[in-house]
């Protein structure tokens, strides 16, 4: 049908499902990478250092800020939903959803401030 | 989705939320110390500690993904519920394996 | 197609599944309901759009369409209230099979309150005294939150997880199997748990609150699902369900 018939995609919650399942793809499709890099450390840390050497291109710290937002967001977003099923409703979901976003962007960047 | 999976899925969830906090203070507190590789491997080498936390955490790792990817698959892909199980359950297998591999990396 | 300063351009879903929307322009009026703009393009320009509707006063539920993209009950809309520049576009309901015009077909709709075992499992017969429900129990406080569904199908129009399985049984049917869950004189619950906890029940709920937003009675189907979440959980961890 048209363009116009799903106008529920434009609420906050449902970003907040979207977005919690797509970081949660993200994190899953970095673990296998993140598993062999630290598989590196086999027979010494010498190839593992030759990395972390690496992983100090500003660009690779830039993405790292960004696993931490993702990580935040999905641990956070996580927790709201464990909350809803687990608990007596509590209203102002946007609210909460809109916060667990905020401080996940804070936790972003004071990790890149850390970096650089 | 099935109760079981639902019930696997929640309680990894649980279990893994103080751990990722644990995982997203020491990332911070690493790269603020600007630890080299051997100061980690120092740390983790022969610790039985390190060892518990990080086992743990992969093999719930493993199965919240897995079931995570099932519902993906389930909802947003062509496959059927079959091939989704199937597919779901192998990327677990091999986040499992090559986790497993990382943590004797690190502390043995 | 421009329409002049007190008049809308109207489009409608015309035909069946494979149908297209098709431009009017109706007169706009004060305190117009979108129902209105319907009925008047069915009197007075094409006698064979079929829509559905009964009572006006939003009790019925049968008046339900998609409005701008979004599911709304037509006979409690005001045109002023929704409308964003001169142009509103009218559909069926989604994620439900469309049989002609504005008239999705709500069979699925009410074939899945009854898998959910939406229905009201009596313990005694009327030869006994009425149950005694005092308002004050808990059972009673949570089947009141639930209870005043119309079964209107717009909260299932709006879920996702609906339109990404097309088997789940969606927000209304676990929303009264909650209500029902709580209802104390029923006796349907050992069977309602295990209706509401298969492949297609309540778990595939993702919490998007897509039904409490648009619910035009102000449910929170969520809130209910979430309670046979805990229910269903509690009875698979006791073994009176099978996983």
């Amino acid at each position: 049908m048209s363009a116009r018939t799903l106008g529920h995609r434009r609420d906050p919650l449902w970003l907040a499902a979207l977005l919690h399942r797509l970081s949660g793809v993200a994190l899953a499709a970095f673990l296998p990478v993140h598993f062999l890099v630290l598989g590196l450390a086999i027979g010494g840390g010498g190839r593992l250092e030759g990395f972390l050497r690496w992983s100090e291109e500003p660009l690779v710290r830039l993405a790292e800020g960004g696993l931490v937002f993702l990580f935040t967001l999905h641990l956070l977003g996580g927790l709201r939903l464990l909350w809803i099923e687990n608990f007596p409703w509590r209203g102002g979901q946007t609210g909460i959803a809109l916060l667990a976003a905020l401080v996940s962007a804070a936790a972003a960047f004071f990790f890149l401030l850390i970096l650089f | 989705m099935t109760v079981r999976l639902y019930l696997w899925q929640r309680l990894t969830a649980a279990l893994m939320a103080p751990m990722v906090l644990a995982h997203l203070a020491i990332i911070f507190y690493a790269s603020r110390q600007g630890l080299t590789a051997a100061a980690m491997l120092a740390r983790t080498r022969g610790s039985f500690g390190w060892a518990l936390f990080y086992g743990v955490f992969v093999v719930a790792a493993s199965i919240h993904a897995s079931i995570g990817l099932n519902n993906v698959l389930c909802e947003w892909s062509p496959l059927k519920e079959r091939g989704s199980g199937v597919l779901a359950s192998a990327f677990g297998a091999l986040l499992f394996l090559l986790g497993l591999r990382a943590v004797m990396a690190v502390v043995s | 197609m421009g329409s002049a300063p007190d008049e809308l351009e109207v489009s409608l879903w015309r035909g069946g599944e494979a149908g297209r929307y098709e431009a009017y322009r109706v007169p706009l009026k004060e305190n117009q309901t979108v129902l209105d703009l319907v009925t008047w393009i069915q009197r007075y320009l094409d006698p064979t759009l079929s829509y559905r509707f009964a009572c006006r006063v939003g009790m019925c539920g049968s008046c339900a369409m998609t409005v701008d993209g979004r599911p709304r009950w037509t006979c409690r809309t005001l045109v002023a209230k929704i409308l964003k520049g001169r142009r509103l576009e009218i559909g069926p309901l989604q994620n439900l099979p469309v049989i002609k015009d504005l008239a999705a077909d709500m069979r699925p709709f009410f074939e899945k309150w009854q898998r959910a075992k939406g229905v009201f499992a009596p313990s005694q017969t009327r030869r006994e005294a009425p149950a005694k429900i005092p308002p004050q129990s808990a059972l009673r406080i949570a089947a009141d939150a639930a209870i005043e569904c119309i079964n209107c199908g717009i909260c299932y129009a709006a879920c996702d997880s609906v339109r990404w399985n097309r088997d789940y049984l969606g927000p209304a049917a676990l929303n009264r199997a909650w209500t029902l869950l709580n209802d104390a004189r029923d006796k349907g619950n050992a069977e309602r748990l295990r209706a509401v906890s298969g492949k297609d029940g309540c778990h595939n709920c993702h919490s998007h609150q897509s039904c409490e937003r648009h619910c035009p009675k102000a449910l929170n189907p969520t809130a209910s699902i979430a309670g046979l979440k805990r229910k269903t959980l509690e009875a698979y961890l006791t073994g009176r369900i099978a996983g």
